[in-house]
């Protein structure tokens, strides 16, 4: 029967936890939701490593739903590029649900427990179905269905504080305009190609050309998913959201859904604009990557200044954005493979870090830095995985910030750019300052008096170092990382075998 | 033993030891043994080594790759030999000595002491023994990271202050400047393994060379060369054994000993002789040389002159690599060994004077040396090999590094050297002839707080610190007298990394 279903692996890994999504609502039951919630989310987890593994060598899987032939019917196109996505997301996305539960117990009512895995799961199906599909108005789709699930999930941090309502109500502005940018600028290339399967707009945009239609799609889609990706100066909601918002929602969504917008964003320019879109070169070169530079220094600075780690790590979260679409933008098939691999290193730094935090909410109540003194020594364990996830954030050897840095350095260099190397070296020193910050705070002031020696319970500290455990491996060994990272740009690249058997009619 | 095996054991025998130690947190006694059984194994290890590479054999031991093409890798030269055996050696005298310092101050957080204690001396093997660029960065950077803790070791406002400038000095300057430079070398070169005669040799424009050397040179911040060099002095709040540890065994000898390598297995003498890319390094050694010293002169902190002597003496090394040539590089490979020995013994005697009477100014020190014989006397003997007298290690070095300023005609450098020297005399004899001529009649007028650093008059009898502080300087102090006799030794191993060609000037 399990030989049977592999041929529908890649719609499965969607339509598992989009199924599990309302049982979670009808059953009402936090325990059971819990336990439907973790089942679809690990299955998601276990299609998408077998997905990567089959197309790392390269191959394409090309799904036709309901057997509807693209470019009418619907694809799900699994290459190298977004297996890797899928594999990230479903990663975190097993990871965080059983740290979930313990931790959302202290920061928000039990009746409503259900309803928060009912989102949890939208969410991941629509990060899941963006990063698979290879049909552009299903990218919209998926995309509205895990940021509406976003929206309601951040919301859940009312309880906790009050200003979760109005950072979710920003994100949810801002999140549509986003999303309606990016659907007007599929509209602009849907009047002049006449199609919405992805490969085959690659193909029919090669024939239009360079048009003005084209250019304002390519600047629509651009905004759109800058503002999803928080790129600078369109990351407004981010800080807050990612402040506000259950300890949880924090790490899921700081490591996936930044992550899988910036991919769609890469699908758009790489894939179907393609390199030579002369709109696109000086976009790159005059907008994206000024802009990515300046995202590094503002937010970096920014998140020195900050008294609440969790906000000191989200405007860190925008910084690391401009990271990758520094790499991005170098327009090299070396600076992709740099902004894939910290897309990577990053979300499962940033996701180790999220959730350290949340235990120090767990057990303090607080995430604001004055409340955190000598944390080091009642809750040892977490703060050393915070420890290493901050080592990991500023680049230093044998975690992952340092593969992504010598990646991007690398990259910079190879353009001959000594301006740029110096840039991102300067930025990340600024991460040392705001690191150390906590740090210090954390082990060497003295501990409050009437603070007990405990640590977070147990099934939240594992996936934390599950995650620390992830960052230090692939600082140590990067060879499937990097391996993943080049095939990934060199799907994103490779324009000629996008033409598939049945895309072109 | 296969060297294989050996080299994997050197970096990871401290580093496993650090369980035991964390194991052995109540047990005061077992856990100090652990520490000391560990360094023994560790040099026996580590000089089985040192035949081998006598013997012109070069073990390798490849563990794995990091980012493909990029591994860690080991493979033993003679310079990483020498610096292996000194850090090695000279752990066991600091693992003593930190006994007796520690427990003789009542030092809290013992047992966090001595684990960063052990993975610093990893970190450092690692460094010795690195066979690439690559490599050698990563345990650099554990160096760093590793001793942050032993410098914060006190934890008041001031040893987080030190402790800052000293991360952020050292994290700056090897993320800022060194990572950049070893991925420049990377693409260029397509390579970063340590090769004798360099890499670069028609990789990169001539025009860069220098600009590639600076971004080397700055970012080996271990190496203090000005103006780089204000984590040394900060880290002065550490403990006295940190101190020894920084200043002889591991850190700042790490960093020399980097620059050595980046000198002769990235750019090559050769290369640096003939495009005189190293030229401005030279004068900026020199300068480091000479200001630290005279900075040296102005502190009354006996920690923080002692620190200022160490910029200075650093740079001496750097200073015999920018020459390009190969007396320089046999001077600056000796002076890693003879300072450590003679910097090692007079930090140990710093420390055993703070143990017994709680001072720290030198102003205060007078009359001292005739209650601490032993001890004086040991500082003594570690100034006079600083300074470079016969019969005492530290004289060899300065002889080669003065044949290797004469053999590029560099007579301003020699100068430098000779200027230095004396410089030496006067900011280090000054300690001992108060220790034993001064404080006999009446408070000094120089001193502050004179009226109660004076010992009380007519004390007789030596008052000496706890054994544990005591007999380790001593035995250094002797190292140093051994070592003049066996520079022979260092010349021999280090010979076929200084004159490639073979034809030393007999």
């Amino acid at each position: 029967m399990l030989s049977s279903l592999t041929p529908h692996l890649p719609v499965l890994q969607v339509v598992v936890p989009l199924i599990a999504a309302p049982l979670c609502a009808l059953f009402g039951n936090r325990h059971l939701a819990w336990i439907i919630a973790f089942v679809a989310a690990l299955i998601s987890f276990v299609i998408s490593t077998l997905l990567l593994g089959s197309v790392l060598d390269g191959s394409v899987i090309s799904y036709q739903i309901g057997g509807w032939a693209p470019p009418w019917g619907i694809e799900y196109r699994i290459d190298a590029a977004n297996a890797f996505v899928l594999f990230i997301v479903s990663l975190i996305g097993a990871l965080v649900l059983p740290y979930a539960r313990q931790s959302i117990e202290r920061e928000f009512d039990a009746s409503t427990h259900a309803y928060f895995y009912t989102c949890y799961l939208l969410c991941l199906t629509g990060l899941l179905g963006v990063a698979a599909t290879g049909d552009a108005f299903n990218v919209f789709v998926f995309l509205e269905i895990s940021s509406l699930a976003t929206y309601a999930l951040v919301a859940f941090g009312a309880t906790r504080d009050r200003r979760a309502l109005t950072a979710a109500y920003n994100y949810l502005i801002m999140g549509t305009i986003g999303a309606t940018f990016f659907v007007i600028g599929l509209g602009f290339l849907y009047m002049v190609t006449g199609t919405l399967n992805m490969a085959d707009l690659a193909v029919r945009l090669a024939d239009v050309g360079d048009t003005r239609v084209t250019r304002v799609a390519f600047v629509f889609i651009l905004v759109g998913m800058g503002l999803k990706l928080a790129m600078f100066p369109l990351h407004l909601w981010l800080p807050n959201a990612y402040n506000y918002a259950p300890s949880a929602v924090t790490a899921f969504l700081a490591a996936t859904a930044t992550k899988v917008a910036l991919y769609v964003l890469l699908r758009f320019m790489f894939t179907i604009f393609q390199f030579d879109f002369p709109v696109q070169e000086l976009t790159f070169e005059y907008v994206v990557m000024p802009l990515a530079i300046v995202a590094m220094f503002a937010a970096s600075i920014a998140a020195v200044f900050q008294e609440d780690v969790k906000r000191l790590l989200a405007y860190s979260s925008v910084a690391q954005v401009g990271y990758m679409l520094l790499g991005v933008a170098l327009l090299s098939e070396a600076g992709l493979t740099a902004g894939i691999i910290h897309l990577f290193n990053h979300a499962v730094t940033k996701g180790a870090l999220f959730m350290a935090v949340g235990c120090f909410v767990y057990q303090v109540g607080s995430s604001r830095l004055g409340d955190l003194k000598g944390i080091g020594k009642s809750m040892p364990w977490t703060t050393a995985a915070f420890a290493v996830g901050g080592l990991s954030l500023i680049g230093v050897p044998l975690t992952v910030g340092f593969i992504s840095k010598w990646y991007l350095i690398q990259a910079s260099l190879e353009t001959g750019s000594f301006l740029i190397a110096g840039l991102i070296v300067a930025s990340s020193l600024i991460a040392v300052v705001y690191v150390w910050r906590i740090v210090e705070v954390a082990y060497l002031e003295p501990v409050p008096e009437g603070r007990v020696k405990q640590e977070a319970p147990l099934t939240m500290i594992l996936p934390t170092y599950a995650l620390v455990a992830a960052s230090l491996y692939f600082g140590i060994n990067s060879e499937l990382t990097s391996d993943a990272a080049s095939q990934a740009a060199a799907a994103l690249y490779s324009v000629t075998d996008l033409v598939s058997e049945g895309a072109a009619p | 033993m296969s060297p294989e095996l050996a080299i994997t054991l050197t970096i990871l025998l401290p580093a496993s030891a650090t369980v035991l130690l964390a194991l052995l947190d109540k047990q005061p006694n077992l856990r100090e043994a652990v520490s000391l059984i560990t360094a023994g194994v560790l040099f026996f290890i580590v000089f089985g080594l040192l035949e081998t590479v006598l013997d012109g054999a070069r073990p390798t031991a490849h563990w794995f790759d990091v980012i493909p093409g990029l591994s860690l890798s080991f493979e033993i030269e003679p310079l990483g030999m020498l610096f292996g055996v000194v850090a090695a050696g000279l752990w066991i005298v600091t693992a003593l000595y930190s006994i007796g310092y520690m427990r003789g101050n009542d030092e809290a957080n013992q047992t966090r002491f001595y684990i960063c204690f052990a993975i610093a001396i990893s970190a450092a093997m690692g460094i010795a023994f690195a066979a690439n660029m690559f490599t050698l960065f990563i345990f650099y950077e554990v160096l760093t990271l590793s001793t942050y803790p032993l410098v914060a070791h006190k934890e008041t406002a001031d040893a987080r202050r030190g402790a800052r400038t000293y991360l952020g000095i050292l994290i700056t300057t090897s993320i800022g400047f060194q990572l950049v430079a070893i991925i420049w070398t990377w693409v260029a070169a397509g390579t970063l393994d340590f090769e004798l005669g360099g890499i670069l040799t028609d990789k990169i424009e001539p025009t860069l060379l220098p600009f590639l050397l600076a971004l080397y040179a700055f970012g080996i911040g271990k190496a203090a060369l000005m103006p780089f060099h204000r984590w040394l002095p900060a880290a002065m709040v550490a403990p006295t054994p940190v101190s020894a540890l920084l200043h002889a065994v591991a850190v700042v000898k790490a960093g020399v000993f980097t620059m050595l390598k980046v000198g002769v297995y990235i750019f090559g003498i050769d290369l640096l002789a003939t495009t005189g890319a190293a030229d401005w390094l030279m004068w900026l050694a020199a300068f480091s040389i000479l200001a630290a010293s005279i900075i040296a002169m102005t502190k009354d902190n006996l920690k923080a002159r002692l620190a200022y002597s160490t910029i200075s003496q650093l740079s001496y090394i750097t200073l015999g690599m920018a020459l390009a040539t190969s007396l320089g590089v046999m001077g600056g490979a000796m002076h890693i060994a003879m300072h450590a020995m003679g910097k090692i013994t007079l930090f140990m005697c710093a420390g055993a004077i703070y143990v017994a009477t709680h001072k720290t100014e030198i102003s205060d020190m007078d009359g001292l040396g005739r209650l601490m014989p032993f001890t004086y006397g040991a500082f003594f003997i570690g100034a006079l090999s600083i300074i470079g007298l016969p019969p005492l290690g530290g004289a060899w070095s300065k002889w080669y590094l003065m044949l290797g300023a004469a053999d590029t005609g560099q007579i301003a450098m020699m100068v430098v050297f000779m200027a230095s020297s004396l410089l030496n005399i006067a900011y280090l004899l000054p300690v001992v002839a108060r220790g034993f001529f001064m404080g006999n009649s009446g408070p000094n007028p120089h001193s502050l707080g004179a009226a109660t650093a004076m010992p009380a008059k007519g004390i007789k009898g030596i008052q000496e610190a706890p054994l544990w502080c005591v007999v380790p300087p001593c035995l250094t102090a002797f190292g140093c007298f051994v070592l003049f006799f066996y520079a022979g030794e260092i010349y021999t191993l280090i010979e076929p990394v200084a004159f490639p060609n073979g034809a030393p000037p007999s």
